[in-house]
């Protein structure tokens, strides 16, 4: 009974498909024609002569700073996470003191709840009073700080799913807690692992607030505010705008090919934040 | 069923773990002190910061002082606040009535396991991969007065210029925002929607029921969980979207749609009035809890009614 084609629901994801298609195309057909070109051609005229002028010229205006800036934000982040929730977890699921873990993950229940702009003014109070504005550290704190609820969440789902006979039969070999960690609970939670780093990857590559306000100087510049300022300043030249945009999308494309699985779970994960 | 796997493996537990010793090979409260350390440092603090400074006179240099309610009574005398609080639940209402049918019709679609869908699901996903910043500058530059589309399709834009009017400027909000949250709400129906037990549809078509019934007797009833909390998301992020106006048109027309996120950066970064900024932020988090919290209790969420009475 559900195998009759579905027209109304099929019809209406294909109308999707235009729509998502649509900016996808405009912006690959922009990027790769002269500016005189696309103003002749219009937003939706293909290039006639494939040009890489934009590439360059976004280079030549700061774009490589930029991405280094954004590779060291995420490294950081992500390494950050993978130190700090593992630990957390394991304590959560295994603890010895049921009362305090449980508080402690009612605490980053909480921490969901909220939203990064409810703190970016306290945030630029401290990073200022520490002498941590205006550097990247000041960025990669809190934007760890916030990927923290929604990893544990994830991790803490997935070591649930470990069969409590391997804890006990690990702990009758007189296995102490950090063997217990390192060679039962780590291996057996690779896939909430490489969820998690894909999360938190994502939200730092993309993470535009904490830039936003922690950051000044054109030394400390992310990616995606870099495009912010790019787009006010040169507003006129969308190839090289679109240029830019579809270069900071390109590594996000290439995980979701090569980790699409762990990188859904990680989008996910984002449902519950 | 899961419940009562669940339960058993408790009990396996309980039963073994005995005559080992409680907490042998057990970590301790410490394994979890580094994360809550951080956590507590940069996301509790700043948020307890954030009520202090709303009491508080703050321009950017040197240090806070106090001001008693001075913040408050600011903001709530300001028009374009009150302002700000309506264009935030009407962006938000609509975002969850634009959204909300869509991503159920695809979400359901996507359910599906015929190999075309799970490709075009595929596809789906790319605006969740991409920045709102990426995103809204690149429907900015293609709706753009003068190079965008509506600059060539005047017969279907008018004068072309969507960001002059205020219904322009709010369409426009509300169509990029569903453009690239939609996949994550089809997400949620497309889980959702797998995890509902194919008896349910066999039950209904031995009674008769055609699709049109099955999906609204069937599938929508047990779908209730996942459109709360994917109405939860729509409108805590609703109500705290930012990046999206701040590219799309600064709070304009005028302040036609400065919503009360924009209005709080706008005072605190661009105004250098710090308290009154954070005052903002507060109301701004109590208002999302307290709607949450609403939403919640009304679609009794919180009782944790199964939807699955009687089906195993």
């Amino acid at each position: 009974m559900r195998q009759r084609p579905n027209y109304l629901a099929g019809l209406a994801s294909l109308c999707w498909l235009v729509l998502i298609g649509l900016p996808v195309y405009v912006m690959l057909g922009a990027s790769f024609q002269s500016q005189s070109d696309f103003g002749d051609t219009g937003p939706l005229g293909w290039p006639a002569h494939f040009t890489f002028h934009n590439f360059v010229y976004d280079f030549q205006n700061g774009f490589g700073r930029y991405f280094l800036n954004t590779l060291v934000v995420t490294v950081s982040v992500v390494a950050i996470v993978v130190v700090l929730v593992p630990p957390l977890a394991f304590a959560i699921v295994r603890g010895i003191g049921r009362r305090s873990t449980r508080s402690v993950f009612r605490l980053f229940l909480l921490g969901l709840a909220v939203p990064a702009q409810a703190v970016i003014v306290p945030m630029f109070y401290v990073m200022s009073e520490v002498g941590l504005y205006d550097n990247l550290i000041g960025v990669i704190l809190p934007t760890a700080a916030f990927c923290l609820p929604v990893c544990a969440l994830i991790l803490t789902g997935t070591m649930r799913e470990i069969a409590p006979e391997l804890f006990e039969a690990m702990t009758v070999d007189g296995a102490s807690t950090h063997r217990v960690f390192f060679q039962l609970v780590v291996p057996l939670s690779r896939g909430g692992l490489s969820t998690i780093v894909v999360f938190s990857a994502l939200q730092a590559w993309n993470g535009f607030l904490f830039p936003l306000v922690l950051t000044q100087s054109e030394s400390s510049k992310v990616i995606t505010l870099g495009l912010y300022n790019f787009r006010t300043q040169y507003g006129t030249n969308v190839p090289g705008l679109l240029a830019a945009v579809l270069m900071s999308t390109v590594p996000i494309l290439l995980v979701y090919l090569f980790a699409r699985r762990a990188l859904i779970q990680g989008l996910m994960g984002v449902g519950g934040k | 069923m899961v419940t009562l796997a669940a339960s058993t493996r408790h009990g396996q537990r309980r039963r073994t773990r005995r005559p080992v010793g409680t907490s042998a090979g057990r970590p301790g409260i410490a394994w979890a002190l580094p994360a809550t350390a951080f956590f507590v440092l940069f996301a509790i603090v700043p948020l307890i910061l954030v009520a202090v400074l709303s009491f508080a006179s703050w321009n950017g240099l040197g240090a806070p002082t106090f001001n008693g309610l001075d913040n408050w009574n600011k903001i709530f005398d300001d028009p374009v606040m009150i302002k700000s609080l309506w264009l935030s639940v009407l962006l938000t209402a609509l975002g969850v009535v634009v959204q909300t049918p869509l991503s159920i019709l695809l979400g359901v679609w996507a359910a599906g396991s015929e190999r075309n869908r799970a490709v075009l699901s595929a596809v789906f996903f790319v605006p969740l991969l991409l920045s709102a910043t990426a995103v809204s500058i690149l429907w900015r530059s293609l709706l753009d007065p003068n190079f965008g589309v509506p600059s060539q399709m005047q017969w279907l834009f008018g004068d072309g210029n969507l960001f002059g009017s205020q219904a322009g400027a709010i369409g426009v909000l509300v169509f990029v925002s569903a453009w690239q949250y939609t996949p994550l709400h089809t997400l949620i129906y497309q889980g959702a929607t797998r995890a509902i037990p194919e008896v349910l549809y066999q039950a209904a078509a031995i009674d008769g029921a055609g699709r049109v019934r099955q999906f609204f007797n069937v599938t929508l009833p047990q779908l209730r969980n996942a459109i709360i909390t994917s109405m939860i998301l729509m409108i805590v992020g609703g109500l705290t979207t930012f990046d999206t106006v701040l590219i799309l048109t600064q709070g304009g027309p005028g302040t036609d749609t400065t919503i009360s996120a924009y209005y709080m950066y706008d005072k605190a970064f661009k105004g250098f009035d710090y308290g009154a900024g954070a005052a903002v932020a507060l109301l701004l988090v109590v208002v999302a809890t307290v709607i949450s919290l609403v939403v919640v209790r009304v679609s009794g969420f919180d009782r944790m009614a199964g939807t699955q009475e009687g089906v195993s």
